[in-house]
């Protein structure tokens, strides 16, 4: 179903999480119900004394997959994008010798919510200890938060046109709308589209401690983030990237490439409200989702899954849940990927539409881990303890971002 | 002082660090460009690591005028 027209399918993905190195690890592992939370490794915690000790970290060094060479030209922000990025292509097809794509038809649309910070802080280091000769002439292209976007497009000779949306959390989400509105323009025939974050360090997890955002259980970090639930504290900081690739469908039923999934449509809005917090009243999630509802040529009753943003924050969750139920109504089962992946930041929205669009091809949703006592303001139904099996025509992700960025996209059953 | 063959090992060490390139490949008739496939970036951090291993100084105009490897290696005896 699509209210566009232009069908854009999902031929390709690949992921990078705290709970595989690869998208089919991860699904594996979100159906297993294991969390990819621990005490964080790494010796930032202890400089700092941080209050927050835990983190979901990656499952599979990208260092290990990536050449030496290329790794140490690259932030860890584009190293976990080159990882998705590469299983992505040629999981749709794309990775033979011969092209299948143009490259001026081919694009990019990968975005980050903080990009090289880490590289930022490191040459930094290196400037007070050592001088200017001491910095890398590689500093301000690992640094930028176009980098993720700018080595795949490298790496793939896309010449379409490479774009970084950056929206927080939101990243990720905006960026596979942004690839819908390309394909939907004429601009390309191809895009490969997703988001990136790599960024678990001092000043990120110190600066999320001070706005009151982290979970706190130090003691049992597997039960840290619990969506919805009573005794939710905070969200629990991750890294990863997810990559789709995204085609005209004409275009990708001509050379024969298998299709996954349909992107039917997006909703972008914003809160215009606090820097940092949700509209108490979360209008404009909802105008989001009717939006991405009504691209998507549906009714909101149509969408009987909706993929939450849902972070475990104590404002955030039950927000959520009211605009889900204002916007679509009661039928939607829900979900909350975040309790077992933590929060990727910008790479979120598009690790957690990779998963909406592999519970309708595979008719089942992962459960929400940690939900023992569901918050009273949540008057939906939230999958836990097992995965549930459904048929789904058509099921939403939702992402929500500091400043204000809320989006919404749509998948349909192919 | 380092002897031109003992500059050579040293920078075929650098370039293989830096650029990945097998040190045994880093010959004096190679050029960094045409050859090796060193870009401008990358030549950057040679000269900054070879600066620091031979103790010398390669401003960057000189920098511009060491095509091969060979070039570097005679400015490097030069001038250490």
């Amino acid at each position: 179903m699509t209210g566009s027209p232009v069908e854009v399918v999902v031929t390709g993905y690949g992921a990078t999480t705290p709970l595989g190195g690869d998208a089919a690890s991860t699904w594996e592992a979100l159906l297993a119900g294991k969390s990819g939370v621990a005490l964080s490794s790494g010796a930032f915690t202890e400089r700092f004394d941080l209050p927050v000790k835990i983190s979901a970290q990656l499952a599979v060094e990208p260092t290990e997959v990536i050449a030496r060479v290329q790794a140490r030209r690259m932030d860890r922000c584009e190293q976990v994008a080159i990882v998705a990025a590469r299983e992505a292509w040629a999981h749709a097809g794309l990775g033979g010798d011969e092209p299948q794509v143009e490259p001026e038809r081919l694009a990019v649309c990968v975005g980050t919510g903080i990009g090289g910070a880490v590289t930022l802080l490191d040459q930094h280091d290196l400037l007070v200890s050592g001088g200017v000769r001491k910095v890398s002439p590689l500093t301000v292209p690992m640094l930028m938060p176009n980098g993720p976007a700018a080595v795949v497009s490298l790496e793939l000779g896309a010449r379409a046109g490479t774009h970084a949306p950056v929206s927080a959390c939101a990243s990720g989400a905006e960026a596979l709308a942004w690839a819908y509105r390309l394909l939907q323009d004429g601009d390309a025939d191809v895009v490969v589209a997703g988001g990136a974050e790599a960024c678990i360090t001092g000043i990120t997890v110190a600066g999320f401690v001070q706005s009151r955002t982290l979970s706190q259980r130090n003691d049992d970090p597997e039960r840290a983030s619990r969506p919805f639930d009573t005794q939710r504290d905070g969200f629990v900081l991750g890294e990863g990237a997810g990559i789709l690739v995204l085609e005209r469908a004409d275009f990708a039923r001509a050379r024969g490439a298998t299709i996954h999934g349909r992107l039917s449509g997006y909703g972008l809005t914003s809160d215009g409200y606090h820097i940092t917090g949700p509209d108490p009243s979360g209008a404009g999630q909802s105008r989001a989702m009717l939006k991405a509802v009504e691209r998507a040529g549906l009714e909101p009753s149509d969408i009987t899954h909706v993929n939450c943003h849902a972070t475990s924050t104590v404002a955030g969750d039950v927000g959520e849940a009211a605009a889900v139920r204002k916007a679509l109504g009661d039928q939607p089962v829900l979900t909350a990927p975040k309790s077992a992946l933590g929060h990727l930041v910008g790479a979120a929205g598009a690790v957690e539409s990779l998963v909406t669009m592999l519970s309708i091809r595979e008719g089942i949703v992962p459960a929400t881990l940690n939900l023992e006592e569901l918050d009273p303001g949540v008057t939906l139904d939230v999958v836990r303890g097992e995965p549930r099996k459904m048929d789904i025509d058509a099921a939403m992700n939702n992402s929500f971002g500091f400043g204000g960025h809320n989006a919404s996209v749509v998948f349909t059953k192919v | 002082m380092a002897d031109n063959a003992e500059i050579l090992a040293g920078l075929a060490e650098i370039v293989e660090e830096v650029a990945g390139i097998d040190a045994g490949d880093v010959a004096a008739e190679k050029s960094f460009v045409d050859d090796l496939d060193i870009d401008s970036l990358s030549m950057v951090e040679i000269a900054v690591q070879a600066e620091d291993k031979f103790g010398v100084k390669i401003p960057d105009e000189q920098l511009a005028e060491l095509k091969t490897v060979g070039d570097a290696v005679d400015y490097i005896a030069k001038n250490q």
